[in-house]
């Protein structure tokens, strides 16, 4: 077998088989999942049976509440509301409305002994003004139909690009931003895993024996490659357990719920369960206005870029550190500080993708991994002309050379110099000396 | 007929020349003894000869042609000096990926790990991390890596480091094994003992350079000062010791240290005794020890006569 393929072998099967690996893959979007997820059932889990008790000293509601599900309202007459014990009758809470100044309506009051939810309370909130606004309309004279008929409900449709292809700026916000978060992490994360990696083998000595069986650019190419395979098992691994998520998320959720949701989301503005229907909503939305296989492609294509780009970095930072770790953190800072510049400029882009700013750090190879995911939900080639595109990645490719280029001679010194701390003004030097 | 020979080898640093104008040969399966004080050249030596480092200048052949890395790094086993083994890992994995690495199929490689591990008696730490054995154990573990894919050239830089007696003549032993079936070893170290008991030549390097290189005996042969050590059954006195066929370095009890002086032979010292009825227990020739020529020898380099 080729030496460069055992050692990708090795570097990802060292990583994939351990414990960790499993733990990080499935707990990251469990979290996901969770921050999701536990807001929509934490907006519907008021919706368990209650019964409510109305006294109605108006005459105007008498039978107007709607039972819904898992909401059932009882009308009850002659009971002095002070004395009422309705939890003593089974009852959730007690709405009393007395006997009301239509002009002026005052004094509707819901008793309960906790909390009512957020369900309950908008429901009511919305029955009653629905009714005394009928009302008004009725003593006014004005027809409800005519009136309705008169509203204007006129949806715009708002596209962009040259194709007219719709889009959504706050979805192409929230994806950007995400994949160019995400795209940062990655950067991070595993940029600092092949820094530990390489440190690894220079202080345990191995560095030598391997290098008398391979080359030092073989030791050092398996092992980016081998963690980009990690990187990329832990994508995939994500993308199916995201897309079984989607069809296993309506499971959660009653039918109803989502009916509410999808088509009574705008009679029920602030009412029934708002915050759930808004989730729901804007995952149903994004799934459909966002072009997902350019996003997802391009995430691959800048991950690995970018990866590339700053790995072959971050290994030449592991060749030059000695014994002590805190070397490391000195090292490092050249290379982390583009990478926090380019997420600086990413936040500014989601907001502003046409800028300058924009434009430049998604063409520049330092920063484009994330500024050009950040621009890229926008819509191409509407914000992102077809030509950024391609600049954008062909400039990464060949960045991606060069730096492993450059990387390479300074690993293959600094991986066998021992004692000397080193610093990064004499490593440069390296990469003009030949072997 | 030599498996390498070594041309004007030349290599330099930013502030230093490491290797400065070396040649030499190794014979084929000989034991070959790379020596010198720390920072003479010896690692940068090994390092162009394994194929880490290019040479600035010189050449090196092997088999008789100029030495490949890609091709020739197959045929090399190397343990350098600071060894290293993935510490995480188990000591049978580790030792077929390094196997593998130098070339070798699976199916062979574990074969010969199983044949190695029962030779030095270490099958039971197969599945052992390395981070669990002693570092004696690890040596063992680290020779085996070196070995496995019987190079035709062994490079071993000071084998014996770290290891306690028992498995030291352990590692000995294989190694002359390993030579008897053919295998050229490189042997570097400043344990000038060693040297004399398992090289058949040697290179003594300081500062880059070649100080001298040749076989052992040769070597102290050429360097001896004509001493002789006489063994007797009974001190003479001392008027009875005059004689201008040698002159006594030092006496010890029942034995002199004597050097021979110009123009007289060993007979006449024997005569000598004889002569006077001295009777003569043994008589032996002091050669001086490589660690003796190598210290003159550095010496010398450090303190030139005017």
């Amino acid at each position: 077998m080729n030496k460069i393929l055992l050692i990708i072998k090795r570097e990802f099967l060292t990583r994939v088989r351990k414990r960790s690996f499993l733990v990080v893959t499935l707990l990251i979007p469990v979290f996901f999942a969770g921050l999701l997820v536990i807001p929509i059932l934490i907006a519907t889990s008021g919706s368990e049976d209650k019964r409510i008790a109305v006294v109605d000293d108006s005459h105007l509601f008498l039978g107007r509440f709607p039972d819904s599900k898992g909401t059932y309202y009882k009308y009850l007459t002659n009971i002095k509301v002070d004395t009422f014990r309705y939890e003593q009758y089974g009852y959730s809470g007690l709405l009393y409305i007395p006997d009301l100044d239509i002009k002026r309506p005052s004094g509707i009051t819901y008793y309960s002994s906790g909390q009512p939810g957020i369900g309950v309370e908008s429901n009511i909130t919305k029955h009653v003004n629905d009714i005394i606004e009928e009302k008004r309309l009725e003593n006014a004279g004005i027809d409800r139909e005519k009136l309705f008929a008169a509203k204007s409900d006129i949806s715009i449709d708002f596209k962009s690009g040259a194709d007219g292809k719709k889009g959504n700026s706050a979805v192409a916000y929230g994806v950007g931003y995400a994949s160019g978060f995400i795209i940062y992490i990655i950067l991070m994360f595993f940029g600092m895993a092949v820094m530990r990696g390489v440190m690894e083998e220079k202080v345990s000595r191995i560095a030598e024996v391997m290098i008398s069986s391979v080359k030092p650019f073989q030791l050092m190419m398996g092992k980016i490659i081998g963690i980009a395979g990690v990187g990329l098992l832990q994508f995939l691994i994500w993308v199916v357990l995201i897309l079984s998520l989607q069809l296993i998320l309506p499971l959660f959720f009653s039918a109803e719920t989502l009916h509410a949701a999808t088509q009574g989301g705008g009679v029920m503005q602030s009412g029934g369960n708002a915050a759930a229907i808004d989730a729901i909503e804007k995952i149903r939305y994004v799934i459909g206005s966002v072009n997902w296989t350019l996003i997802i492609s391009c995430f691959i294509f800048y991950f690995l870029g970018g990866y590339l780009f700053y790995s072959a970095l971050f290994a030449a930072v592991g060749s030059l550190v000695n014994e002590d770790p805190t070397d490391a953190q000195s090292l490092t800072f050249p290379i982390t500080l583009p990478i926090i510049i380019g997420l600086m400029i990413m936040i500014s882009t989601v907001q502003n993708p046409d800028s300058q700013l924009a434009f430049w750090g998604s063409i520049i190879p330092f920063t484009s991994p994330m500024v050009m995911m950040a621009r890229l939900p926008y819509g191409v080639p509407g914000t992102v002309p077809y030509w950024h595109l391609a600049l954008s990645m062909v400039l990464l490719i060949v960045g991606f050379l060069g730096m492993t280029w450059m990387a390479g001679k300074i690993y293959r010194t600094g991986i066998l110099m021992y004692g000397k701390k080193i610093t990064w003004k004499e490593a440069i030097k390296w990469i003009g000396k030949k072997n | 007929m030599n498996l390498i020979e070594v041309k004007n080898l030349r290599k330099d640093y930013a502030t230093h020349k490491a290797v400065d104008d070396i040649s030499f040969v190794i014979p084929r399966g000989s034991i070959f003894g790379l020596l010198g004080p720390n920072g003479a050249g010896k690692t940068t030596l090994l390092r162009m000869i394994t194929g880490i480092f290019y040479p600035d200048h010189g050449q090196i052949l092997f088999n008789n042609k100029p030495f490949d890395p890609e091709r020739d790094i197959q045929s090399i086993g190397y343990m350098p000096e600071e060894r290293g083994l993935y510490k995480k890992m188990k000591v049978g994995e580790q030792t077929l990926y390094l196997a593998q690495l130098k070339g070798m199929r699976e199916k062979e490689a574990k074969e010969k790990i199983k044949y190695w591990f029962d030779k030095l008696d270490i099958n039971t730490w197969y599945n052992k991390k390395v981070e669990e054995l002693s570092k004696g154990m690890q040596q063992k573990v680290q020779f085996i890596s070196t070995i496995i894919h019987n190079p035709s050239l062994l490079i071993l830089d000071e084998p014996f480091s770290g290891l306690d007696p028992i498995n030291a003549n352990l590692i000995k032993q294989e190694i002359f094994d390993l030579s008897k079936s053919g295998t050229t070893i490189i042997f570097s170290t400043h344990r000038m003992e060693q040297v004399e008991e398992i090289c058949d030549r040697i290179i003594l390097v300081n500062k880059g350079k070649k100080i001298l290189d040749g076989e052992v005996k040769q070597i102290r042969h050429d360097f001896k000062q004509h001493l002789f050590r006489i063994g007797v059954g009974t001190m003479p006195n001392f008027a009875q010791m005059a004689t201008w066929h040698f002159s006594i370095i030092k006496q010890e009890d029942h034995a002199y240290t004597v050097k021979l002086s110009e123009g007289s032979t060993t007979n006449d010292i024997l005569m000598h005794f004889i002569k006077h009825d001295i009777p003569i227990t043994y008589f032996q020739e002091i050669l001086p020890s490589i660690n003796e020529v190598f210290i003159n020898k550095v010496q010398e380099m450090e303190q030139p006569l005017n």
